[in-house]
């Protein structure tokens, strides 16, 4: 069944559109990749899916959560939803977590808020979620602040406090931009242990697409505020429709190559592709 | 933590050193003579070198000097050269008025400016956050004692509601006297400080709010209300309590203006007045301990900043 829907969602600041005409689906079990450079707007759509876009921006279009049109609702109605039935992680783990809160009881926060659980009860299951996002010394780490622990570590807490309350669909915006490419493929790993456990629906901002394929079975591609090409992420890898996928298809190889023996590599390949673009 | 301590410590008893010679030596090259205060003008030049010597400032400088330091050292600040009663119990007998006035100042400002500058950030699109943005620039381009003089006219003198000046000679053995007297006063300077301290909360505030764990709070079902209250206090804390203890050292300094207004006797008057008679060992006594407050208080902040941000902590300090 359909979590969030989205139809025809369109943003715009003034009169000048930034999103155009987005449609996506999640229900229980998907995994969507939201592909585009920066600017396409794929991080607009992921906040407008919140309903927490920036002041004066508009959306227009239908945002449907568990049946319900939350386009126009008011903040107070958003907030029921937000973190318990859909949830975010955030780029940057860092600036996301509050420098001066021991993590512990950032995770407890939302628990406390949504579930009404009591001080103990929700720092117990805080404790249980660092375990569940396999951080190293739980006891200790829910004491920490978020400068006291690593990059890959401050995710992992993101991860757990976004996902406390069991929402039924996460949304990752480029979860792993920030962080190193050993850290970036544990933190995929995690998510991908984690939302095959729980269910919930996954939609994955990148701008890096070897990243998206691994994770997502269905891929959105934007560009310029529209979606370019969507499709199976298989199909979108083997036959990319549009000229813009065919480029990113492209380029990706072309990097997949450079990260290989040498010996694979055969000058001009990559130029011909690009050509074909 | 203690290691940094020790070594603030250590600067600020150097710094009152540096601070004490400064304020010695500056006298000094003031223009004016107590002797010919003592003396009408026109006393003949042996009448004025005889008080002179009975006074001891025709001693060479540098006797002065270490006479004045040995003192501070021993926790003496001298005597005046024309009551002969010590500089300390001077100092001491003035705090009744200063102390209250300063301190109840200080704390009216922090209890109205902490609100109003979270509501101005909150609404700063708003018709509030607008108001109170002019009312502050208002109030920091308002000369204090023009507002005390406005006061004092309105309320006083007009609507005959608060005396105009003065303070009870029982001092606090009237409480209520001496409280209705330090009523204007305590309003003066409370406007004076709300208006700089409203600016520094509201952007502090406004920093807060655009921080991204603000954001994130909200992607979690927060208000923006409960946000604010949530992580805004202690990430708001560090910047204002900076400005607080600025605050808290003008209001003691500031005293001066508003006592002179208000004719208080407190701390601010006992320096002018020695100041017109050149009654050396007051003033230097006077100011050398609001210069020592002064440092205290910003040894007080940096140790209330680093227990509110643990990460200014880690470094050498």
């Amino acid at each position: 069944m359909t979590v969030l829907a989205a139809t025809n969602l369109s943003i715009a600041l003034g009169g000048r559109s930034l999103v155009r005409d987005v449609t996506l689906e999640l229900a229980a079990h998907d995994r969507v990749g939201l592909i585009g450079e920066s600017g396409s707007g794929k991080s607009l759509t992921a906040q407008a899916l919140l309903g927490l876009l920036p002041d004066g921006m508009r959306a227009t279009g239908r945002i449907v959560i568990d049946g319900r049109d939350y386009l126009e609702a008011p903040d107070r109605a958003w907030r029921r939803v937000r973190g318990s039935t859909v949830s975010m992680v955030f780029q940057e783990p860092l600036t996301a977590l509050d420098p001066l809160m021991p993590v512990g009881r950032q995770i407890a926060g939302p628990l406390r808020l949504h579930h009404g659980l009591n001080r103990a009860d929700a720092q117990a299951q805080a404790l249980e979620w660092c375990r569940r996002v396999h951080l190293p010394d739980p006891e200790r780490i829910v004491r920490a602040l978020p400068h006291q622990i690593s990059g890959g570590q401050r995710q992992r807490v993101a991860v757990a406090m976004a996902l406390a309350c069991r929402p039924r669909v996460l949304i990752a915006d480029e979860p792993t931009t920030a962080l190193d490419v050993t850290v970036q493929k544990q933190i995929l790993a995690l998510l991908d242990e984690l939302i095959e456990e729980t269910g919930v629906a996954l939609l994955f901002i990148s701008h890096d697409l070897p990243v998206v394929a691994g994770l997502a079975r269905t891929l959105l591609v934007m560009r310029s505020g529209e979606v370019v090409e969507s499709g199976p992420t298989d199909d979108v890898l083997r036959r990319p429709k549009s000229s813009y996928g065919r480029e990113l298809v492209a380029s990706a190889r072309e990097v997949t190559r450079l990260a290989s023996p040498p010996a694979v590599v055969t000058p001009g390949a990559a130029g011909t592709e690009r050509g074909d673009a | 933590m203690l290691g940094y301590l020790l070594r603030r410590v250590t600067w600020l008893l150097g710094s009152l050193v540096v601070a004490g010679s400064a304020i010695f030596f500056l006298l000094r090259v003031l223009p004016g003579d107590p002797a010919v205060t003592l003396l009408a003008v026109g006393a003949s030049p042996d009448q004025l070198d005889a008080i002179r010597h009975q006074l001891g400032t025709d001693r060479p400088l540098l006797e002065q000097f270490t006479g004045w330091f040995g003192g501070l050292l021993s926790g003496q600040l001298g005597e005046s050269l024309f009551t002969r009663l010590p500089v300390l119990d001077q100092i001491v007998g003035r705090l009744p008025v200063t102390l209250p006035l300063a301190l109840s100042a200080f704390v009216l400002s922090l209890l109205v400016a902490v609100p109003i500058g979270i509501l101005a950030a909150v609404r700063r699109r708003g018709v509030a956050g607008i108001v109170v943005s002019a009312l502050a620039q208002l109030g920091i381009a308002l000369p204090v004692f023009w507002v005390g003089i406005i006061l004092v006219w309105l309320v006083a003198v007009d609507w005959r509601l608060l005396p105009p000046g003065g303070f009870p000679r029982d001092a606090w053995l009237e409480p209520t006297l001496a409280a209705r007297s330090l009523v204007l006063p305590v309003i003066t300077l409370t406007v004076a400080q709300t208006s700089v301290l409203v600016r520094y909360v509201r952007s502090a505030t406004l920093d807060v709010l655009n921080q991204e764990y603000i954001r994130t709070a909200r992607s979690l079902g927060y208000s923006l209300t409960q946000a604010l209250w949530r992580h805004g206090l202690r990430n708001g804390a560090a910047p204002v309590v900076n400005v607080l203890g600025v605050l808290l050292a003008s209001s003691l300094l500031g005293t001066v203006v508003i006592e002179s207004v208000f004719a208080l006797p407190g701390l601010g008057t006992l320096l002018l007045t020695s100041v017109k008679a050149r009654d050396l060992p007051v003033v230097q006594g006077t100011v050398f301990l609001m210069t020592a407050t002064v440092l205290v208080v910003g040894l007080v902040v940096d140790v209330v900043q680093r227990l509110i941000d643990p990460r200014l902590r880690g470094g050498a300090g």
